[in-house]
């Protein structure tokens, strides 16, 4: 067992952990917390694919930015323990679905050569460095990269117009 | 023997870590006490005298009544996140330490190691952003676990302040990253060196004066230091976040925010004040020797003072602080020795004079409004380092525009 596939079995299994604590618990900011542990841990396992940048801004945006908001809008309706109701008999087939899904996942992975690199980024690292990204970003991908961030300036207006109250 | 001959990195590293965490714990407890001497002189007061020369072992009586409290958990509050807070909050903090260069990468062990930076990565400013932005936790998730009016109110307020603020702290460091082209710290320090007309250094700080002013003042928002320490303001909510904690939970947040501190003095002094490199160009070789020559200057001042006005036992811690303060002094002033602390002398200089200004500020200034902080973020800050960030990039790209 190499220190890298070390690090990748533990941070999978808190993603895991985290993502069924954020469903589980009845606290909104423990499941915020739960799902802020799942982007640290995707976070780690970027550094491990040699993706450096991206397990960076994983951790800025998403961790840092994007969280903080949930959590501050927790707090600010001050939200207690939510309430539950009795499962719906659609659940169980969502169950099936998604262990289907999952056996699948499981099937593919092991038959296919993207299977086997997993965990260890040895043969990826530097293809994700900052200096190739950003040429990539700003040479062939530039048309597409500005016009996301049209779009999600229209949505940030679209937003605040559907927001605003009216006169 | 032979697990540390085969991972000689590994040994490295936590020699490194012990090394800076004992540094940084130190220097965390000797800023507080400049901070009440300085203060206290501002206000024609002596501050701390009595527990030590000179108060100088107020920060360790001030730690040990600390570990002795009682330490009183709200029986309403949420216990492990209560527990969890003031952990985010401190070791937060103390890893963005390990980003920072101390020195140049010159200086190595054997391996090719630095000495003077734990963990020297090609990413370093974007993973110090990282580790940063994750800070507000501490103090948000402080403020709702205590279950309690005061301490929710300041944590609101201290995530919608981080929220802010951050977003002008990171613009006005992208004009900085225009000019190094590169995001690793030490490569950052490296393009600041050389002079303009022959004297006066090459530091970022000139060409981006406004992002500097920007940097500073986001930076002290970010840490809650006063004229931006709502989260905490004692006038209107007790204590703010921290109010229902007690003991060394307490002491812990009180260190997290002096780390941060330490932490954004470090980063002003690596973009734009040019890290460990010397203000005075190489050639003046005197320069070597003003460490040396500065801590005898103090030793010698330390003696004069226990002669002429310590009485009784602060008489002999006095002389003992003589005795160091001439000794490593004297230490400095061997030329290998020189040589090797010019890039820390100069690096600690830089964070001592922000330090300063940020105890000066706290000394001088009043607390904002919540509704004045707000604006002042939002429609001062903000506009101000996009602007500066759109004019250094027009600048950058005009000699190409020139050339075709």
């Amino acid at each position: 067992m190499s220190l890298p596939f070390i690090v990748f079995f533990i941070c999978a299994l808190f993603a895991v952990v985290g993502a069924v604590v954020l469903i589980l618990a009845r606290e909104p900011i423990h499941s915020a917390l739960a799902l802020i542990q799942v982007m640290l841990s995707l976070a780690v396992l970027y550094l491990l694919l040699g993706a450096e940048f991206i397990a960076a801004v994983q951790v800025i945006v998403y961790a840092g930015a994007i969280m903080v908001l949930f959590v501050f809008v927790i707090m600010l309706l001050n939200m207690r323990v939510e309430e539950r109701t009795n499962f719906s008999k659609l659940a169980y087939v969502g169950v099936v679905a998604a262990f289907a899904l999952l056996l699948w996942t499981a099937h593919w992975l092991a038959h296919s050569p993207a299977g086997r690199v997993v965990g260890t980024g040895a043969g990826s690292a530097g293809a994700f460095d900052t200096v190739e990204l950003s040429k990539q970003l700003f040479r062939p991908y530039l048309f597409p990269f500005e016009a996301t961030s049209i779009l999600i300036l229209i949505a940030i207006l679209g937003a605040m117009v559907l927001a605003r109250k009216e006169e | 023997m032979e697990f540390i001959s085969q991972h000689p990195i590994l040994v490295a590293s936590v020699v490194k870590i012990a090394v800076l965490l004992f540094v940084v714990m130190t220097a965390l407890a000797y800023v507080t006490w400049l901070e009440r001497k300085v203060i206290a002189h501002i206000q024609s007061r002596w501050g701390p005298y009595y527990v030590g020369a000179h108060g100088l072992l107020q920060p360790l009586a001030d730690g040990l009544k600390f570990l002795f409290k009682e330490d009183v958990t709200p029986p309403v509050s949420d216990r492990l996140i209560y527990t969890l807070a003031p952990f985010v909050a401190l070791s937060l903090a103390l890893t963005a330490i390990a980003l920072i260069p101390f020195g140049p990468p010159s200086v190595h062990f054997p391996n090719g190691q630095s000495v003077f930076i734990v963990s020297d990565i090609s990413i370093g400013l974007l993973f110090l952003f990282a580790i940063t932005s994750m800070g507000v936790y501490g103090v948000a998730l402080a403020g709702w676990s205590s279950n309690s009016k005061y301490p929710l109110m300041g944590g609101l307020r201290s995530s919608a302040q981080m929220i802010s603020y951050e977003v002008s702290l990171t613009i006005s460091v992208v004009g900085v990253l225009l000019l190094a082209n590169t995001l690793n710290f030490n490569g950052i320090i490296e393009g600041q060196r050389g002079y303009w007309l022959h004297f006066i250094p090459r530091w970022h700080v000139v060409p981006q004066i406004i992002g500097f002013m920007c940097y500073i003042t986001a930076a002290i928002a970010e840490t809650n230091r006063i004229p931006f320490d709502l989260p905490e303001a004692e006038t209107e909510l007790v204590a703010g976040f921290h109010t229902e904690y007690s003991s060394f939970k307490f002491a812990m947040f009180f260190m997290a925010e002096y780390a941060n501190m330490i932490t954004v003095s470090c980063l002003a002094t690596i973009l734009f004040l040019g890290g460990w490199l010397s203000p005075f160009p190489d050639s003046w070789a005197w320069q070597l020797y003003l460490p040396g020559a500065g801590l005898v200057l103090l030793g010698a001042y330390c003696a004069y003072d226990t002669v002429m006005h310590m009485r009784g036992i602060a008489r002999i811690q006095f002389a003992v602080v003589t005795v160091l303060a001439l000794g490593g002094g004297a230490l400095c002033l061997i030329p290998a020795v020189a040589v090797l602390i010019q890039g820390p002398f100069w690096f600690t200089a830089k964070i001592l004079a922000i330090l300063f200004v940020y105890i000066w500020m706290r000394g001088t200034l009043p607390r904002f409004r919540y509704d004045q902080l707000m604006s002042f973020g939002w429609k001062l800050l903000l506009p101000v380092a996009l602007a500066n960030l759109v004019i250094t990039a027009f600048v950058m790209i005009l000699p190409l525009l020139r050339h075709g």
